[in-house]
């Protein structure tokens, strides 16, 4: 080896341990490699095997999610998912996490999640038409969770409303288990001529190897390793593993990237996220069954003096590598140029199937890639099954306040408050195709120039997922279908980001496992296939996981805008028609948690025969026009779900009496029950619609009517919209502000 | 009417507002890149919403000295129409064809939201088809809209008639909780003194079509359209 890495630390097994790597892995290296790496190679090794970039603990079980499908273009393995939406064109679409960074430094950390996640989507040749991200924070009486709101909020509208992509949707949760490690899952939706997709594998001996963007500095080194591991009271140390974010740039990077895609210049392209140019240019190679040979002194750097190591474990922002025909070299560069952005040739590919790296004409770093790639570590990790729960009965329960009181109470708790406070600091209308905006169960953003939309939305709920996994995956799919549904789309396919603690550990492996089994059924049954994901693991602090949390971004196709539905109440004189059971599940609901300090209880039952049936006919009659609101009912029940729609309208309603029907179970479950397959719709033509759900086998019946200022609940008792708005609206306002 | 917009490189809102101008001129407007500052002669320039060059400076800043808008001002001193819009009017504060500048927002936030602005006059060629007095709902989007000038100048202002629009109720009462920045006087738009040039923070691009929710925006293109042909 060259003098170049004479003056690196020697690797000794103190250094093979900081680099997360453990004696067997490490055995596997000396193996692949016929003799000792060197700092620079064992560092490529560690990132390429971290947890982050080599799904090691998952990659078994994430093979039982169905991933085909008609309307799927390309599955997992790319950069994003990519589907059929029609006329020609696919939307291409991927959640990802960034937790750790976020909660060392919230700001920067939650900003370049986006700017990561944007870029996985242009990388395929897709403008990105709209954001999401679902987050989750602490306690609210922890003391850093304020701090960590704040920053994450601005972090989030500060990247995204510079680069001019809406943030349309997503979902805000506190519970302590995230006190010491908060989730920001960002999702990008974009759209892309569907012959016209750009994937990441490069083949062409010779062709060139083209670096662009941001120039590389010494920010983000071991990001990807620092994602694998638990966190302890020294995280805050870890800072200078967080990338900092430039949107302005990215916002180039995004126009220059589309520009050139609009030619036949590109071979292939790939973005450098986690583990920056060492895991982009490996996937090319790797995935074209092709070698690479890197000239390193030809990266673009930000400082003097900067080594191979560094350079190859990066994670600086706003990066992109590509390999391009040969001879289109000066069309590239004119358009970087135009852009003013850095465009450099630093390679190009080769037959050898091994990364060459070079410093000044001499050999720094030499590996082979396939045995590298093939030889990434899968675990079958222990795992335990969690416990069922017992099933909560209605009847056995006495509530300790009366409906009205604790309707008020829910709709200003931390969960199911207004989220107005964080999406008005987000640019929810730029582009201006944003047909519905956040708030309500799925966003609703145009295809511009056309009258047909995409309805996106982001669900998990995690309580569930802890208290049965399987029930809780399921749930979380089949939440996510009803939500496009909701609004009259035809719910496509998902992207999953999956948040867990400690897979080393058989109780966190079970939650994971159970969770897997949960979503793939629900996938199957509903025709929602995985097209991308995200698996973020070692969400523990000190021991103490966070609660299971898979997050499911559901994409879906709306032909016609003009026969969509909203959550608003439509004004008065209208029937309000349930559409689903009401048994009255209580088990591990908002409503025990909140009102009656239980967190027991199991979830209730998915079945997923049901939620087809009811989807597909509410679905129909959105279309059809006969539906003129409609709303899923998932956390709080019926009351919560009512209220929501009221406040969305400014409209009151009645629904006194409904709860003496034959069979209701009592009052607080018939409010408050989290009964799933459910929506709650108005109609002007109350008789049609019910005939039509008894032809379709669908349970409805009318249990009020809109109108008025408050909304009698039962027995008359009722509570006006005024005090109801003042605690939605005031608590996350009054929280951040005290 | 022949209009551009101008295209800096981190402008955001320029496709937004060629989509308003194509559907109120129906032929295309002239799309003018940073760089090229040799243009044709139009009859209106749209200074578009957006991040110009990161404003990573002081909003505007950078692009108030960019070549482009040195060719804005020439012709903007000539009598050529423009609009500023959002990041446009932080330009045009910046170059001082409108005066007073625009502040960080007084809760120091981002704000995106719908906010009624009440018509001043509808004496101008960007307000000829709104009612004088008449409130509109535009959606505002922005970090550093929280205009300011000292009282001797707003007064001034007032007395000639340049406050084009002002935050207010739905019922077009000016109040405190209707002002979504801390702007003084609760100002939303300012004319120069020949009403040739307005700029202001709402985004009337954004509410020019039913499908997005309101259509308050439209009448601003369509009027200057009329004003202009």
């Amino acid at each position: 080896m060259s003098s170049a890495v004479a003056n690196e630390r020697p690797v000794t097994p103190e250094v093979v341990r900081e680099h997360g790597l453990n004696d067997e892995e490490y055995d596997l290296i000396l193996d692949i490699m016929g003799r000792e790496p060197n700092l620079l190679e064992l560092g490529i090794f560690s990132v390429m095997w971290s947890e982050h970039c080599s799904y090691k603990s998952s990659k078994k079980w994430l093979k039982y999610l169905p991933t085909t499908g008609p309307q799927v273009i390309k599955g997992p393995g790319e950069n994003a998912g990519v589907i059929d939406i029609g006329e020609g064109l696919a939307a291409i679409f991927k959640m990802e996490s960034h937790n750790h960074p976020s909660y060392i430094e919230p700001y920067q950390g939650a900003a370049t999640g986006v700017g990561g996640i944007l870029r996985d989507v242009f990388t395929m040749g897709a403008r990105p038409v709209a954001n999401l991200n679902a987050l989750r924070f602490g306690s609210p009486d922890h003391p850093k969770t304020r701090h960590l709101v704040a920053g994450v909020v601005a972090g989030i509208g500060g990247y995204g409303n510079c680069v001019g992509v809406p943030t349309v949707g997503g979902e805000v949760n506190f519970d302590p288990s995230y006190n010491g490690n908060i989730l920001v899952n960002a999702m990008t939706v974009g759209i892309a001529p569907a012959d016209r997709i750009f994937y990441s594998a490069a083949a062409g001996v010779g062709k060139p190897v083209v670096y662009v963007g941001s120039k590389t500095g010494r920010d983000g080194i071991h990001g990807a390793t620092m994602a694998s591991a638990e966190f302890d009271e020294d995280s805050e140390e870890k800072r200078p593993t967080v990338q900092v974010g430039d949107p302005f740039t990215e916002k180039l990077l995004i126009e220059a990237c589309l520009e050139l895609m609009a030619t036949d210049a590109i071979v292939a392209i790939q973005d450098m996220g986690a583990a920056g140019l060492t895991s982009s240019s490996f996937e090319m190679a790797s995935k074209g069954g092709s070698g690479v040979e890197l000239e390193l002194d030809k990266v673009p750097c930000r400082e003097d003096g900067m080594t191979p190591y560094e350079m190859m474990l990066s994670e600086s922002q706003e990066r992109m590598l590509i390999v391009l025909q040969p001879g289109k070299e000066d069309l590239a560069r004119g358009i970087f140029q135009k852009w003013d952005l850095d465009f450099a040739i630093i390679g190009h590919l080769t037959d050898t199937g091994r990364m060459v790296l070079k410093m000044n004409g001499e050999v720094v770093g030499d590996l082979p890639i396939d045995p590298l790639a093939e030889a990434s570590p899968e675990y079958d990790r222990p795992w335990t099954a969690t416990e069922p729960q017992d099933e909560i009965d209605p009847a056995s329960f006495t509530p300790s306040v009366k409906p009205a009181e604790a309707l008020k109470r829910l709709m200003a708790t931390p969960d199911l408050c207004s989220k107005r406070w964080i999406w008005e600091q987000y640019d929810h209308m730029v582009m201006a195709d944003t047909v519905a905006r956040p708030g309500g169960d799925a966003a609703v953003v145009r295809i511009h120039g056309s009258n047909r939309g995409l309805a996106m939305a982001s669900d998990c709920t995690p309580r569930y997922c802890k208290a049965d996994p399987e029930r809780g995956g399921a749930q979380v799919v089949a939440e996510s279908w009803r939500n496009l549904t909701a609004v009259g789309a035809k719910p496509l396919a998902v992207t999953d980001n999956m948040n867990f603690g400690n897979p080393e550990r058989p109780e966190i492996m079970g939650q994971f496992v159970g969770c897997v089994a949960g979503m793939k059924a629900a996938c199957e049954a509903l025709d929602y296939p995985v097209v991308s994901g995200n698996v973020s693991l070692y969400n523990e602090t000190n021991g103490q996981a966070i609660l299971p949390t898979p997050v499911i971004g559901g994409v879906g196709l709306i032909d016609d805008l003009d026969h969509i539905a909203g959550a608003a109440l439509p004004g008065s004189g209208q029937d309000l028609v349930l559409i689903g059971e009401t048994a009255g599940h209580l088990g591990a609901s908002i409503y025990l948690r909140d009102i009656e300090g239980r967190s027991d209880g199991a979830p209730p039952p998915v079945d997923l025969e049901l939620e087809r049936r009811h989807g597909d006919f509410v679905r129909a009659k959105i279309r059809d026009g006969s539906i003129t609101a409609c709303h899923d009912l998932s956390d709080g029940g019926l009351a919560v779900g009512l209220a929501e729609m009221a406040l969305a309208g400014d409209c009151g309603a009645d629904i006194t009496g409904a709860e003496q029907e034959p069979g209701n179970p009592p009052l607080a479950a018939w409010l408050f029950g989290e009964d799933q397959a459910r929506y709650l719709v108005t109609t002007a033509q109350a008789d049609a619609l019910l005939a039509a759900a008894v032809e379709a086998g669908v349970p409805a019946r009318v249990i009020g009517q809109t109108g008025g200022d408050r909304l009698i609940l039962a027995e008359g008792e009722a509570i006006s919209l005024a005090e109801l708005r003042a605690g939605h609206e005031g608590w996350l306002p009054g929280y951040m502000d005290r | 009417m022949k209009a551009a917009v101008i295209v800096f490189p981190g402008s955001n809102c320029d496709r937004d507002v060629q989509v308003a101008l194509r559907q109120s001129m129906g032929s295309e407007p002239l799309m003018v890149w940073h760089k090229d500052s040799d243009f044709d002669k139009v009859d209106l320039i749209v200074l578009p919403g957006g991040f110009s060059y990161g404003d990573y400076l002081r909003c505007g800043a950078m692009a108030a000295n960019s070549p482009v808008m040195k060719e804005v001002v020439a012709r903007a001193q000539k009598g050529v129409a423009v609009l500023g819009i959002c990041n446009g009017f932080q330009m045009l504060t910046e170059t001082g064809l409108v005066p007073g500048v625009l502040m960080r927002n007084a809760d120091l936030r981002f704000v995106c939201r719908d906010v009624t602005i009440k018509v001043e006059t509808s004496q101008s060629l960007f307000t000829a088809k709104y009612e004088q007095g008449e409130a509109i709902r535009i959606p505002v989007a922005h970090h550093d809209g929280n205009y300011y000038a000292d009282d001797d100048t707003l007064s001034a202002l007032e007395d000639r008639g340049q406050i084009a629009f002002r935050y207010c109720d739905q019922e077009g009462k000016l109040s405190e909780a209707a002002n979504p920045n801390g702007s003084q006087r609760n100002i939303a738009g300012v004319y120069n003194e020949t009403k040739t040039v307005l700029g202001l923070m709402p985004h009337p691009e954004r509410l020019a079509d039913p499908k997005l929710g309101g259509t308050d925006g439209r009448a601003l293109f369509d009027g200057l359209v009329e004003a202009l042909s």
